[in-house]
């Protein structure tokens, strides 16, 4: 809301109050100012003037010759403009005038004729082009109106102040007018508030002369109606004072009626809308639901296509105009029109909003209509506009008005108990103090021995209850006067859940081990499921969808961190990095029913992948540290069935019996898809699953008093053969004093017959008891390996 | 043979004195103590000393021994010292080379502001909760007092996955699941994703991260909030931080407030960055729980109230790393997570 704060004057005595201390302490009781514009430009020796005569250029076709009265003297100017005539006043920029863009200008001479300044534009005069009236863009500045001559140009134009940008809050559309931010300054100063009385002058005849009928006959989207009609209208530019008003406050100006209206509707926060009588069938203003598939063409020339839950405003048979939007081209007011219907009327700000998004269009009046605005506004707004039109004389207002729909209100009452606003706010405040801030707030309350009763203004349908009360009152006390204290209450210790600490855990490891911690979107493409490769009935490609989506890469609630973790790795190859190891813990999403009725499961995951530098072993030694870290003793299955890894490459992960994740090396075809030409790792653990089976209670083993003796063994067996099958062998038919098997190589190759590989372990023997010797030791060994080879068909090397 | 002695010890530390290193010592020690050494020698020959004068000689022959011997022990010493200074001398390196690198991992900057936020507040008492990404209407507006309404709960404000489910656009449904499920006292602290109806751009994006607090007790106030916040602000940011609240509106807190902090370039002198105001716009919305609120949750605010107050993660990461385009948090290029 852009509030200039001359016009802010006229409703409350703040002369006395620096711009910037005003801006300051609005701010401080709610009113945000984002920020001060300054009117002021950088312009001197403008003044203002009057041609009195105009003469073809004796040697240039496209100029003229003006003869330009400033009051003190008589100027010749020389100028190419074309929108100019005897009689029009105008700015002229003297002999070393500095215009904004232009520096200074100096008298010249122009093929051979003197020119002793310039008459300037608006665009000249630095004035924001989309605030310039349409009819003077391109040209001169002609004043709508004699001023006097000689004036300085500043003046004259108001280009000196600031307009306040007040963040206005969804709960306040009252504030989203001069006088509901001339009652905020009031009651922030402690000032009195004038609001413009009105009395139209001389009306003339009776508005059902003019008007046979008006009705509502969807009163759920338009609760009241408020007509008056102008007759003998004069079309044309509106005063200087307002043009320069509204611009001031951020709008164009258009014509007289225009003008006006907009003027109100800045002033009063109700926005107003005129229309030609005449072009309204048999005098009849029917306020509907539109049909659907109607159309019509809105002032802008578009046509609208207009659906059954648009509020439109009809004549007999069509509509005119889509009410508190826009109003139709047909019922414009135009140079010509003579009769007018003044609309001030209250919509619902739902169905406002809803059809000014369907369609597209949003502008002054529809921003505030969408809002919860005061029905009894529409009576105050409509009588004030046209008591602006009579006194800028652009028509004669016809006695009465046509008010249908709500027009009685009841009075909303709400109370305040003193103790509860100290017990709320935690500072005491007198209770006088209270009454005096809500009062000056125009909500009228006075105190019943035991508590404050306050009558809430129409304006103000944000307070309810109680609460809203202590608000006002504690925002305007202000909350800077509020000392701070200390929570008081028993001292509770902060805790973490389990499932937050183990992450954590993780995170923590993962932080001394070259991984990068990334973080990717909860939502995916669907189309990334069809480049990891999952089979057409693969439960992962259920996902939960977002109805109305930012598109479809954002469409699908992800069930699988994979595909954000192949796409970021395939965007840091695109990058450069020659290598990298990243990780992400987040939630995939899964539900039992389609369509989703209730919450799905959020599973908290963990995916870690990388890319040139380590392999396989290096992404599992990374897991089996986690493993260990939390003493879970995690089995490595062979898995060759998943389309998005290597066949030969790839891990199922169990604890127990339960399948807690994948490891392996990503799918060539899938790598292809993703625009990958290098070998990827990558894991995916379910950490829900993974955390019942952690332990972090430790125990301490006593250390070995007594040596241990280590043998190592290599044993050639076929490629099928796997360690972990081997170990289990040891495992089970271990003798006491074999301490520990430690498998520490594998070799294929020269010297190893096709088909097979070389395996090699490393046997710890130990006793608790005594001293083993090489003999006894040497004896178990063999045995041990004597049975290998048996059970697998192997050959030690 | 008094003089024989005599001769030998004069000798002999002129020689030790003179000698050059470890091996002239050993010599030494052996041409006076070896088996033929001249000390050796001279002493085999004690028998052809008179009785009386034996002890004497004896005394003496002692303590040339004693004399000559520490004189070697003391030369060895200090050759051993000459020897490994000049070792050392030749051991040189370079020690600008760089060290030997051990690559470290990298948390992401989001998640370590997250994380650092966290704990502050788990130091102050506050419980580490966590809510889900997908909530119901009720839990993310209805119970929150959002006006039936309100713009945000437009499709073009808000994710829905059905009618009464969607993509919470804010940490505040937490508020909500624990205030439903626990009794006062509760101090809470939740943080995570949110979601928006929000076009990728420098500033906006669908996904972003929220933080939020929550204290209800019996007896809780505006002015408690103040100090919780300042307290907050102080540590997060630093002493001379300043904090001021602002009157706002937020549907589930009443009275509400906007907290803005000393703008973080100029630490509220004014400069360009904050307009010349000193202050650094709305780090954090915040106010009093609603009655509506705490009612819709089963506590009764004439017995109990409350404060919440929450925070954009991803805008405190920015402000704090000088990071001026929101999409770099989520692109993960290594380049950039290395630098945290």
């Amino acid at each position: 809301m852009l509030v200039p704060i001359n016009w802010l004057k006229e409703y409350v005595d703040i002369e006395d109050i620096e711009d910037r201390v005003l801006s300051d302490r609005l701010t401080m009781t709610g009113s945000h100012v984002d920020s001060i514009v300054s009117l002021e430009k950088k312009i001197s020796k403008v003044v203002t003037g009057k041609i009195i005569e105009m003469s073809k250029h004796p040697h240039a076709e496209k100029l003229s010759v003006a003869k330009v009265d400033i009051g003190s003297e008589i100027l010749q100017i020389v100028t190419g403009a074309k929108n100019i005539e005897v009689g029009d006043y105008i700015p002229v920029a003297l002999h070393g005038a500095v215009l904004p863009d232009k520096g200074i200008i100096e008298s010249s001479e122009l093929r051979g004729i003197e020119s002793q300044g310039m008459m300037c534009s608006y665009e000249e005069l630095g004035v924001e082009d989309k605030l310039i009236p349409k009819e003077s863009k391109g040209g001169i500045l002609v004043f709508p109106n004699e001023v006097e001559l000689g004036r300085d140009i500043k003046e004259v134009l108001g280009l000196n102040g600031q307009v306040l940008d007040i963040e206005i809050t969804f709960n306040r559309p009252d504030c989203l007018s001069i006088i509901g931010i001339a009652r905020e300054t009031a009651a922030t100063f402690n000032r009195k508030l004038h609001i413009p009385e009105v009395i139209i002058q001389n009306p003339s005849e009776d508005i059902h002369d003019y008007i046979n009928e008006i009705r509502i006959d969807s009163p759920d989207l338009c609760t009241r109606y408020y007509a008056k009609v102008i007759k003998n209208v004069k079309i044309g530019p509106s005063p200087l004072w307002m043009q320069r008003k509204i611009m001031d406050a951020g709008m164009r100006p258009v014509n007289n009626i225009v003008d006006a209206t907009n003027y109100v509707m800045i002033e009063t926060g109700q926005p107003l809308h005129a229309f030609d009588l005449e072009k309204m069938k048999n005098r009849k203003v029917i306020i509907r639901r539109a049909d659907e598939d109607e159309n019509l063409m809105t002032l802008d020339k578009e046509i609208r296509k207009l659906s059954g839950d648009m509020c439109v405003i009809a004549d007999e048979s069509d509509a005119q105009c889509i009410g508190g939007v826009m109003g139709g081209y047909d019922s414009e007011i135009t140079d010509n029109t003579k009769l007018i219907i003044m609309e001030c009327a209250n919509f619902n700000p739902k169905s406002i909003r809803m059809t000014s998004k369907k369609l597209g269009l949003r502008s002054e009046a529809s921003s505030r209509n969408e809002k919860a605005l005061s029905p009894q506004n529409v009576s105050y707004a409509n009588e004030r506009v046209c008591q602006l039109i009579e006194q800028i004389e652009a028509g004669t207002i016809v006695g009465g008005h046509i008010d249908v729909g709500v027009t009685k209100f009841e009075e909303k009452k709400a109370t305040l108990r003193p103790y509860r606003c100290t017990e709320l706010l935690g500072t005491h405040i007198d209770t006088e103090k209270m009454l005096d801030i809500l009062n000056l707030l125009d909500i009228k309350s006075h105190f019943d021995g035991s508590k404050i009763v306050s009558e809430i203004p129409h304006f103000r349908p944000d307070i309810e209850q109680e609460e809203d009360l202590i608000e006002e009152v504690g925002r305007i006390y202000g909350f800077e006067n509020i000392e701070p204290k200390p929570l008081k209450g028993v001292l509770l210790k902060g805790n973490k859940s389990n499932l937050r600490c183990f992450e954590d855990g993780i995170k923590n490891y993962l932080s001394q081990s070259e991984f990068c911690e990334i973080m990717t979107y909860s939502f995916i493409s669907p189309k990334k499921y069809d480049l990891m490769n999952f089979a057409e009935d693969s439960h992962l490609r259920e996902s939960v969808q977002i109805i109305n989506p930012l598109g479809e890469d954002f469409s699908s609630m992800r069930t699988t961190l994979l595909p954000n973790m192949l796409e970021v790795i395939s965007k840091n190859i695109n990058y450069g990095s020659k290598s990298a190891k990243l990780y992400e813990i987040g939630n995939i999403f899964r539900s039992n029913e389609f369509p989703v009725t209730t919450l799905p499961n959020e599973i908290s995951t963990f995916c870690a992948g990388i890319y040139g530098k380590g392999d396989f072993y290096t992404l599992k030694g990374v897991l089996e540290n986690i493993f260990n870290k939390y003493q879970i003793k995690a089995d490595f299955k062979v898995l060759e069935n998943n389309p998005a890894f290597h066949p030969k490459r790839t891990a199922a992960i169990y604890v127990g019996s339960v399948l807690v994740g994948i490891i392996g090396e990503v799918h060539p075809l899938t790598c292809e898809l993703f625009n990958i030409k290098e070998k990827v790792y990558i894991t995916e653990i379910n950490l829900e699953k993974l955390i019942s089976f952690k332990s972090v209670e430790r125990k301490y083993a006593a250390i070995p008093k007594y040596p241990s003796i280590t043998r190592d063994a290599a044993l050639v067996v076929k490629d099928d053969i796997l360690v972990a099958e081997i170990l289990e062998e040891i495992r089970i038919t271990s003798h006491q004093l074999l301490e520990s098997v430690n498998f520490f190589d594998v070799y294929k190759g020269a010297g190893i017959e096709e088909g097979h590989k070389s395996i090699a372990f490393s046997f710890v023997f130990r006793s608790k008891e005594r001293t083993l010797n090489d003999e006894e030791i040497g004896h178990l060994f063999n045995k041990i390996i004597d049975h290998l080879s048996e059970k697998f068909d192997a050959v030690l090397r | 043979m008094k003089d024989q002695l005599m001769n030998i010890e004069t000798e002999a530390l002129i020689r030790i004195e003179n000698a050059k290193n470890s091996k002239d010592l050993e010599e030494i020690r052996i041409q006076i103590f070896g088996k033929k050494g001249e000390l050796t020698l001279l002493l085999r020959n004690m028998g052809n000393v008179s009785q009386e004068d034996r002890p004497l000689i004896g005394k003496i022959a002692n303590e040339v021994r004693e004399k000559i011997q520490d004189s070697l022990e003391a030369k060895k010493e200090i050759i051993h010292r000459e020897q490994l200074e000049q070792s050392l001398k030749n051991e040189s390196i370079d020690v600008t080379i760089p060290g030997q690198f051990i690559e470290l991992g990298h948390r992401h900057p989001l998640m370590q502001v997250k994380e650092e936020l966290e704990n502050l507040f788990l130091s102050m008492g506050y419980d580490v909760v966590e809510g889900p990404e997908i909530d119901t209407v009720e839990n993310n507006f209805d119970a929150l007092n959002a006006p039936e309404d309100h713009p945000s709960r437009d499709m073009s404000d808000t994710f829905y996955i059905s009618e009464n489910i969607l993509l919470r656009t804010q940490t505040s449904p937490v508020q909500i699941r624990i205030m439903k499920s626990q009794k006062p006292p509760i101090r809470i602290v939740s943080a995570g994703r949110t979601f928006r109806f929000d076009d990728v751009d420098d500033t906006h994006s669908p996904m972003f991260h929220q933080m939020e607090c929550l204290v209800v007790d019996k007896g809780v106030t505006l002015a408690n909030l103040k100090d919780s916040i300042d307290k907050f602000v102080k540590t997060l940011f630093g002493e001379d931080m300043k904090t001021r609240f602002r009157p706002h509106n937020f549907p589930f807190t009443e009275p509400s407030a906007e907290v803005d902090v000393s703008c973080l370039k100029c630490m509220g002198k004014g400069c360009s960055a904050c307009s010349y105001t000193g202050w650094s716009m709305e780090l954090l919305g915040c106010g009093m729980v609603h009655p509506n609120v705490l009612r819709n949750c089963g506590i009764d605010p004439e017995i109990y109230s409350g404060y919440a107050f929450g925070m954009g993660v991803d805008r405190v990461t920015m402000v704090k790393y000088g990071i001026s385009d929101i999409r770099l948090l989520f692109d993960n290029d290594v380049r950039f997570l290395k630098q945290f």
